[in-house]
């Protein structure tokens, strides 16, 4: 059954497909659960209607309500679907430095843009919007980092979605930004298949993101719980590039970025299963596709090009 | 052969402006107590009270060690030590 009342009730239920070029054997296996199937083209629909419900639910949210959100893109993109359908008005504080197609989408769907500065990337979009929520005490702010309904959201729908495709599942790969994905598939596999390794792949931007003033500026999202994860890789943009393009040239999948931290992870894991003589049944997932990302020159431009671009980029 | 580390732009004051420094080591710990005695009170901003300061992030080849042994996160001959501030996404 394909068909779906609304837009809204549409999201999930994405693909999980085999890479059949890429997993390594016939008993270590690699699978891509393809998110930009969702209606805005990434997994953060999922979060951001859960979210919007949540704030409904409780009275947080009223009819004609603004509300503001830091992010780094993808979350204000599907916040802005979710809150045309709604009726809000989004106001999304966002890092200079990213790309400009998540700029134009945010517009397309009628969100208004505060842009914040460049070094510190999202962290000082967070301070920012906690400077203006502060200022507008009748603005509401999701704050996808600690907002429970985000973590719930996968731990209702992406969990539940992957086990049932893949019962013999072992492995989840998933990227790591407000952790919501992680901690949400994380809780569920805990709680009706423990033995799922679930691995973080972190984005490892470059310097002028980390420009923090001192080390207490540091942020940890309020969601995260470390005893959900298994393990925590960081990934820098060169990784990231490179197998992004493997992903294409080989599986014919046009992933963004982040993913390709993903698929760098995941290849590890495989070829950790194959030393250890185990099988494995490794599923990635693909947050969402290159379409954004094309102006960075990641799929054209050369590799060492590509990585001193994105280094000054929040990229993922 | 030694245990390169990788110092963010915010703690080079301690190296010299430096932005990787070697130490030897078979932990990171062993490895952190060497590259401070050469850069002192480089150690004390990414440990404190025998643990990794809550916003500060180390890799050993990429892998995050809280999740490895922590300090004693075992490290070998050219290996890569990276640490990082913890910053957000999404």
């Amino acid at each position: 059954m394909v068909r779906y009342a609304s837009l809204a009730e549409s999201v999930g239920h994405t693909p999980l497909v085999g890479l059949p070029v890429l997993s390594p054997s016939e008993s270590v296996r690699l699978w891509a659960k393809l998110e930009d199937y969702n209606p805005t083209g990434s997994i953060k629909d999922r979060a951001a209607l859960r979210m919007i419900k949540a704030a409904e639910a409780d009275g947080a949210l009223r009819p004609g309500a603004t509300i503001l959100e830091p992010t780094s893109g993808n979350t204000g993109i599907s916040l802005a679907m979710a809150a045309k359908l709604g009726g809000y008005r989004l106001i999304c504080v966002m890092p200079e430095n990213t790309s400009p197609e998540r700029r134009d989408m945010l517009t397309v769907w009628g969100a208004e843009i505060i842009s914040s500065p460049a070094a510190g990337g999202s962290n000082e979009a967070i301070r920012v919007a906690r400077q203006l929520a502060a200022e507008h005490p009748d603005w509401v702010m999701l704050y996808q980092y600690g907002n429970p309904a985000n973590a719930e959201a996968h731990y209702l729908t992406t969990g539940p979605e992957i086990l049932q495709d893949l019962p013999e599942v072992t492995h989840v790969v998933a990227g790591l930004g407000t952790t919501g994905t992680l901690m949400g598939v994380g809780r569920f596999f805990a709680e009706k298949k423990p033995d799922v390794k679930i691995i973080a792949a972190e984005p490892r931007y470059g310097e002028l993101v980390y420009g923090l003033r001192n080390l207490e500026e540091g942020f940890v999202p309020e969601l995260y719980d470390a005893s959900l994860v298994t393990s925590r890789f960081s990934v820098g943009s060169r990784d990231a590039v490179r197998r992004v393009r493997e992903l294409l040239e080989r599986e014919g999948i046009f992933a963004g970025l982040s993913s390709g931290a993903i698929v760098h992870a995941g290849l590890a894991q495989a070829a950790k299963a194959v030393k250890a003589g185990q099988s494995a049944e490794i599923v990635l997932i693909i947050a969402d596709g290159g379409w954004k990302y094309l102006s960075t020159g990641a799929y054209s431009a050369d590799l060492d090009s590509s990585e001193d671009f994105l280094d000054t980029q929040v990229w993922a | 052969m030694s245990v390169e580390v990788r110092i963010p732009t915010i703690l080079r004051t301690f190296t010299g402006g430096e932005k990787a420094v070697h130490g030897k080591g078979v932990t990171l710990q062993e490895v952190l107590d060497d590259i401070d005695a050469r850069n002192p009170g480089l150690k004390e901003r990414i440990v404190e009270s025998e643990a990794l300061r809550r916003f500060v992030n180390v890799y050993v080849n990429d892998e995050d060690v809280r999740f490895s042994g922590g300090l004693d996160a075992p490290t070998a001959d050219g290996d890569v030590v990276v640490v990082l501030p913890a910053v957000a996404g999404g």
